[in-house]
């Protein structure tokens, strides 16, 4: 009987709620500046990123713009991302797409992780998606990353014996001191943090979560920290793209 | 040079009060902090903001180290004649930016 009840609560914790933006947790002054293009610093980053787009000044000559033309041609694309390489075998996630662009087609040496050009491109291509719903292919054969994903959401991880799935799918709406748990999803990245003052990756995110739990953070280039990313954003079907969003 | 969004028309009409919006890329370091070293990070904020239309000022602020990287502004100026909105800051480095808007006032 026992075994029961512990396998229902477990169950009730784990119940995802229809996906739900950060954006309707964040208080009315967070979501003022991010309504307000003027506002939003993510902006200074989209505008450096619209520089990269156009900068041939790499080994090959080919700037974005060279090959994928305007960049309102990428609309759509960060929709989908993570997306399943089939050449590869595995997914990648926006940044690593166009790093993988970055070096193999214009010649370069790769972007640092998370340094503010990379950020500036990948939320350039980002908000050229702005509005549309997010949807992350997890069928075939991307499903093992999906599932592994989802493992990895759930488990329990760190000193404080947590799994993502605790707080952000059995505790969202709740709080944590004074800040609402908000779902934990990925529909605004790269996006301005006020905490952060600056505009930050998925990856970092995740990182804050993980040492916030007393886990050992995944290192920057592991398939699981990437099938994490696909998960979640399998995870936010449906939910608009809101990239540079801004978030407490 | 910093990264700089300034929105503001182009044009407007004589008497209209127009907006103006600037949000400057800039780290605003309080120097309350240390580095890994345990050595303070040495301050570096704006600590200057001033607007002109034809060289007359319509607005200036002083910035302090309480405010937050990627300071945003926003204030309203009266169109008077057409001319060019100069905008200065400086860091306490000495380190000056200026940008300059043309306005036709109709």
């Amino acid at each position: 009987m026992m075994r029961w009840v512990a396998l229902f609560l477990c169950l009730a914790a784990q119940t995802q709620a229809a996906p739900h933006s950060g954006y309707a947790d964040a208080s009315a002054p967070v979501r003022a500046m991010q309504d307000d293009d003027t506002a939003n610093p993510g902006f200074l980053w989209v505008q450096q990123g619209e520089g990269i787009w156009s900068d041939a000044g790499v080994p090959t000559g080919h700037s974005c713009a060279s090959c994928h033309g305007a960049a309102t041609g990428m609309r759509g694309v960060s929709a989908r991302y993570p997306e399943y390489d089939a050449k590869l075998g595995h997914p990648l996630t926006l940044e690593q797409r166009i790093e993988q662009c970055h070096t193999e087609r214009q010649g370069a040496a790769p972007f640092a992780h998370e340094s503010d050009e990379l950020l500036a491109i990948t939320a350039f291509v980002g908000v050229q998606s702005r509005g549309m719903g997010v949807t992350v292919d997890a069928s075939g054969p991307a499903a093992p990353f999906f599932d592994r994903g989802k493992e990895l959401f759930t488990t329990r991880m760190g000193l404080l014996n947590l799994s993502c799935a605790e707080c952000h799918d059995g505790l969202a709406g709740h709080h944590l001191a004074g800040a609402t748990i908000p779902q934990g999803q990925p529909n605004g990245y790269p996006l301005y943090r006020l905490e952060w003052q600056a505009l930050g990756s998925l990856v970092r995110r995740i990182r804050n979560c993980l040492t916030g739990v007393r886990a050992e953070p995944f290192t920057d280039d592991s398939t699981d920290l990437v099938a994490l990313q696909f998960y979640l954003g399998a995870r936010a079907d449906g939910l608009k793209v809101e990239t540079p969003a801004v978030r407490p | 040079m910093s990264r700089v969004l300034i929105n503001v028309p182009k044009s407007c009409k004589k008497g209209d009060i127009l907006d103006v919006k600037v949000l400057i890329s800039h780290p605003m370091e309080s120097g309350q902090r240390r580095d890994e070293q345990g050595q303070i990070i040495p301050r570096k904020i704006i600590n200057k903001f001033t607007c002109a239309w034809d060289g007359e000022e319509v607005f200036s602020a002083d910035l302090f180290p309480a405010i937050a990287a990627n300071p945003f502004l926003s204030f309203s100026a009266l169109a008077v004649a057409s001319g060019t909105l100069s905008m200065t800051w400086v860091d306490d480095d000495g380190h000056t930016q200026t940008e300059l808007v043309a306005i036709t006032v109709v």
